[in-house]
Order: structure tokens, then sequence, then C-alpha cells
């Protein structure tokens, strides 16, 4: 595995973490460090482990082995699909989170929110009638509310339309830029190219690369690979996968 | 249109718990019911205690009364356990083993024999019951009440003929014995022509003084057997006396008792419908997995979900019970009590409520699984003891102590009438419900997210 060039505060730390669902291995003795302010792309193959080990790194799930070292209470959890109430309103969602989350001066957190997501005009719309990516960037925010130093996003753009895409990832650098630590899965590895400062491939639970995409291009033994995701492919093969 | 009929089979196929549902409810319905049609009404069990001396026999006006006869039919008409002293039909009744308990006294022959004759005594035999509510009441009411018209009908026919011998006396004439004596009685047909003959014979001062003393003398023992005509003609309508003894429940009113069974229905409904779909709702939003990381503790959501369950349950019977009260009276004035056995009862549906949802894990499969579950156990809660076999009694006391309605439904005829059931161990055992059942939703959030 090669190693990272991220520098600063250490904010998540893992080491060795294995888990087994009955005889499969879904992690195996996986390790790595996130940094303050850094995008670390999670990408792998369908079934890889990236969700199973985001939500380890959230506190949802114990790993059956291996340590993490994370700031306690300060890591914000973005689930894949919209953990909302359909029927309470944008607004009614924000305040029920923040109110759950103790955060100090509820109101002013529901107005940030909805500043940043771009969604004061549909404060008061259920949360069921707005798009896929509206839904998703009410998800976000509930994980923003208690101002987390680090965010977890698994799969954030799956099912958005490019315009919705770009948006989100508009809003993510921003929150990257200003000093939140974001780890993110997706299988989109143009991406996780374009976005991720740093990739973590997983590929059957196991860590096979941490480091940059371009360092990622030059382990590949195949010369002209024509883009990375080629170059991707072609590194799993490499590595049995 | 197969492709899509083989994929709701797969879905079927890996929802393992609706598929078993589908199957083992239609199965159990069909059981239940075919087991109602094939054997029909059980016999009331009535614990028979024969303290009349063996061998006896009765004789009702000359008459032998075919006793084992009597017997054979009272008990192809009830289920008769014999029992050899009182205490052990007391406990059978007070344990709901019998319905009732007949107990035949010693002297029942002697005063049945009686009857035929001419210092009648009312027979009286005693009947225990158990009335635990007032639809067992009416049930043992019913059903003994049938047993004595029965027995008193054919009695009533010895009497009778007893009466008719008298009344043939009277208008024939003939002799009877009274005392070791044997008496001569003219008789009406007898009395009209001597009185005819008088009539047409008599000049003035004829000698027939003899004639005319033998119709003073019909006269005045006329006079006397009419007055026997009274006890006899009441010994006809009721030959028998029976002397009912409550040994268990004193049950309440049955305008109560049908309040508090459609509040308690009421209650389980909306408690174990809201609490299941709202905590399989929470997994639905995907909100689950997101509470649960350190937001809300597991057993802080079930206690939310419960206490939604017991506020829903507070709100919508007390509005139930504020609409009945237009029709009929409710004790308000025991409205704590009625307030405590809501809050227990709600709390007890809602963890059931909160295990099945946590089981079911989906908003409708936890909506069927409660109807499903919820209907056969309030249906299985109304049955009385002693209308069906023990050992299948015995079952229904097993699911009735493991599932919320019946305690809930003692609770609330208790709390409705002063009457009712004690509501202190119905409390008890809902509070007791409450604590399992939570702990089995707690067991199944473990597979929840």
């Amino acid at each position: 595995m090669s190693g990272n060039g991220a520098n600063g505060e250490v904010v998540i730390e893992a080491r060795g973490l294995v888990k087994r669902f009955g005889e499969r291995e879904a992690l195996k003795s996986v390790s790595f460090e996130a940094h303050r302010g850094e995008l670390l792309a999670v990408i792998g193959p369908n079934g890889a482990g990236k969700t199973t080990l985001l939500s380890i790194l959230a506190g949802i799930r114990g790993p059956d082995a291996g340590s993490i070292s994370r700031p306690p209470g300060e890591i914000g959890w973005v689930p894949q699909q919209a953990a909302l109430y359909r029927r309470l309103t944008v607004a009614e969602n924000l305040r029920l989170f923040a109110r759950l989350e103790e955060v100090a001066d509820t109101e002013a957190a529901v107005e940030a929110m909805l500043d940043q997501t771009a969604l004061r005009e549909r404060r008061d719309d259920q949360v069921g009638t707005l798009s896929g990516g509206n839904q998703q960037r009410v998800n976000i925010a509930i994980g923003l509310l208690a101002r987390p130093a680090a965010l977890l996003l698994d799969e954030p753009s799956a099912g958005l339309d490019p315009r919705q895409r770009e948006r989100l990832w508009e809003f993510v650098l921003s929150l990257a830029g200003g000093g939140t630590t974001v780890v993110f899965s997706t299988h989109n590895i143009s991406e996780a190219e374009r976005y991720g400062q740093r990739l973590l491939v997983l590929a059957d639970g196991e860590a096979l690369f941490d480091g940059t995409s371009s360092s990622l291009h030059a382990a590949v033994p195949e010369a002209g690979a024509r883009d990375f995701e080629e170059a991707f492919v072609a590194f799993l093969r490499d590595r049995g996968h | 249109m197969r492709w899509l009929f083989l994929k709701d089979l797969q879905i079927l196929r890996r929802s393992p718990l609706v598929t078993a549902l589908l199957v083992v409810y239609p199965v159990a319905i069909a059981v239940l019911i075919g087991f109602a049609l094939s054997r029909g009404p059980e016999k009331p069990r009535v614990a028979f205690v024969n303290q009349v001396p063996q061998g006896q026999p009765l004789f009702i006006g000359g008459q032998q009364f075919d006793l084992t006869g009597a017997r054979s039919e009272l008990c192809s008409r009830i289920d008769c356990i014999p029992v050899s002293s009182e205490q052990q039909a007391r406990n059978m009744v007070q344990s709901g083993d019998a319905l009732a308990a007949l107990i035949l006294p010693p002297d029942l022959i002697n005063r049945l024999q009686s009857l035929g004759s001419l210092n009648p005594s009312q027979p009286v035999v005693r009947i225990l019951v158990n009335e635990e509510d007032p639809v067992k009441a009416r049930l043992v009411d019913d059903r003994i009440g049938s047993l004595v018209t029965q027995a008193n009908l054919r009695i009533s026919k010895k009497v009778t003929r007893v009466t008719a011998t008298y009344l043939t006396l009277l208008l024939r004439g003939g002799s009877f014995n009274l005392l070791g004596q044997t008496l001569n009685v003219l008789g009406l047909e007898n009395t009209q022509r001597i009185i005819e003959e008088a009539r047409s014979q008599l000049p003035g001062n004829s000698p027939l003084g003899g004639a005319l003393d033998k119709v003073i003398t019909f006269a005045r023992l006329a006079r006397q057997n009419l007055d026997l005509a009274n006890p006899l003609l009441s010994s006809i309508a009721h030959p028998i006396e029976v002397q009912k003894e409550v040994v268990s429940g004193s049950p309440p009113s049955l305008d109560a008792f049908a309040i508090a069974v459609a509040a308690t229905v009421t209650l389980m409904f909306v408690t174990v419908l809201l609490v299941a779909g709202s905590l399989a709702l929470e997994r639905e939003e995907n909100a689950f997995a997101r509470l649960t990381r350190g937001l809300v503790s597991k057993w802080g959501l079930l206690g939310e979900k419960i206490g939604l369950g017991v506020a829903a349950s507070v709100a919508v019977t007390l509005l139930m019970l504020a609409g009945l009260s237009l029709f009929v009276h409710i004790a308000w004035g025991r409205v704590l009590l009625i307030l405590l056995a809501i809050v227990v009862g709600g709390a007890a549906f809602a963890a059931f409520g909160a295990a099945i949802g946590g089981a079911a894990r989906e908003v409708r499969a936890s909506s069927l699984l409660a109807f499903m579950i919820s209907l056969p156990i309030a249906f299985i809660s109304l049955i009385e003891s002693g209308t069906v076999s023990p050992g299948l009694f015995d079952v229904i006391k097993v699911l009735r102590a493991l599932f919320p309605f019946h305690a809930a439904l003692d609770a609330m005829s208790g709390a409705l009438d002063a009457s009712g059931p004690a509501i202190g161990v119905s409390i008890l055992h809902l509070a007791i419900l409450v604590a399992a059942y939570a702990v089995l939703a707690r067991l199944a959030l473990r597979r929840f997210a």
C-alpha cells in the first residue's frame, strides 16, 4: 500500500480494522488517517467494504478488531439514502436534529443550514416533495448541524443528475475549504479523481492503495491507460480483483 | 405478467416473517373454526356433589321416581364431574375448572317425597358459581336455570299425578289413609246425588238427618282438602328451590363490562398499530441509524415510542369514554383509577407494538402482524372458564397471561366499576408485560438497522 501525501492534524485514525459478517470478512485489517480539511475518497468495486468502513467510522457498527481514534461526538454522518422524515418540512427536520444534537442555538443553526444548502425558499416544504438532489442537501445539512470536525458521506452523489452533482460538490468543497475533514465513498471513479485529494482503494475488504490519484495512475503497470478509470481497473486487475 | 408474478414470489420468499404468517395464520384460523364447528358448543362442566345416602329410593305419591334415569338425563346436558366434598367442588369452581357446582343435600329425597304428601317440604339444592364477569354470570344463570327448570318439570309431572288423585277423590269419593286412619270421602258426585234425593223426598220434618250428617262431614273434609291444595300447587310450580352462592368473582354491571371491552379493544388497536408502525417507520425513513449513533439510545427510542403509545391511549380512550358517557353512566369519580388502567394498559400494548414493529421492520408488515396477532388474542381472552375443556382452557390461560389484552380488560373493568375485578393484580401483570415486551423489542432492534 502506498503512503499518503496529506499533511496537517490527524482527525481520524484507523488501525487494523476488521469486520466479519458470519463467515465473510468485510474488512481485512484496514488502516488509514484523515487530516483536517482533507477530502478523502474511499473507492472500490461494489461489495468492497466502503459502506461498512464508513459505518464503523460513524460509530453505527463496532469493529471486530482494530481501533479508531476520532474526536468524540465530532463526526457528522450522511448515509447513502436520505435519513429524513419525509412528512416533515425542511426546517422541521433541521430543527428536530439540531435539538437532538443539543446544538446551543437551535434556530441559528437551522437558519445557517438553510443558507448553506440554499434551501431557504423551500424551508416550509415537506421533504418528500423535494427532488433527490435537494433531499441529499438536507441530508448533508443534518450531518453538519453540530459543526463536526469531520464529515462522512456515503455515496453522496448517487442518484443525482449532473447539475445536482455539481452543486453538491461545490457545497462539499466549501466545507473542506472551511477546515472540515470530508471522507466520502463513491464508485464513481472520475468523481473520486476530481474531488478526492487522497484516495483509499478497497477491494474485497482489503485496503489496496492509499494516496493521490496521480500516484495511483503511476502505480498501474500497464502503460497507456487512456484515463483514470482505465488505470483504476488495471490496478485492480493487477492486484487480483 | 408471469415474470412479475415470479418476482413477487421471490420477494415473499425473502420476507420469511410475512410468508410464515401467510401460511400459519389461515391454518391456525382453519383449525380454530374447524375445531369449533366439529365439536359444537362444549357442555358446561359442573362439579356434582351428591350427599344423598346411596340406594335411597324416591317415592312420590306411591310411585317410584327413576333417580338413575334423571341423573343420566342431567349429565347428558352438562358435563357432570362427580366430586366427594363441597370443598373440592368449591375449589374447582374458584379455579375455573368448573362453571358451577351442584350440591344435592342429604335430605333431598325425604323432601322430594314429602311433595306427594299432605305436609310438603320444599327441597333445596345449592349451586356454587364463579362469576368473574357479567357475561359469565349470565351464562351461568342461563345454564343453571335451564337445568333446574328441566328437573322441576320432571318432578312436577309426578306431583301433578298425586294432585290429580286428590281431585278425583274429591269428585268421585273414596278412601285415603291419613296418619294410619282410613278416611272415607263422599265425593261431589255422591253429595249431589244425596242432596237431590233429599230434595225430592224431603216432606218437611223428614228423618234424613243421617244423610245430612254425611253432607256436613263431606263439607268439612272438602274444606280441609282445599286447604291442602295450596301447598300442593306451590310445589307443582317450583318443586325444587335453588340457593345460589357466588364463590368467586363479583361481576361489574353488564354496561360497565361492555364499556371496558370497547375501551380495551380501542386501546389495543390504536396503541399497537401506532407504535409498531412508528418504530418501523424509523427504519423505513433511514432515520434509525442516524438517531441511534449517539443522538438517542435504543432504549431511549423505545421509551419514546412507548410514551407515544401511552399518550395516544390516554387521549383516544378518554375521548371514547367521554362520548360513551352521553349514552351510559361512566363513574367519573373513579377517574384516577381509569387513568391508571389506561396508562399501564397503554404502556403494555405500546411495548407489545414496539416488539412487533421491531420484528416486522416495515410499516405495512408491522400493521398486518399487529392485526393478525391482536384480533385472535382479544377473542381468546373473552372465552369463559368452564365453557371449554380444562386442557384447552389451560392453553387459553397461558395465552392470556402472555398478551396484554386480558389483564388490560380486567384493569379497565375494575377501574370503571367498584364491583369489578381487583385492579392491583392486573396492573402488576401489565407492568411485567411492559418490561418483557420492551426487552423483546430491544432484542429485535439489534437487527433493525
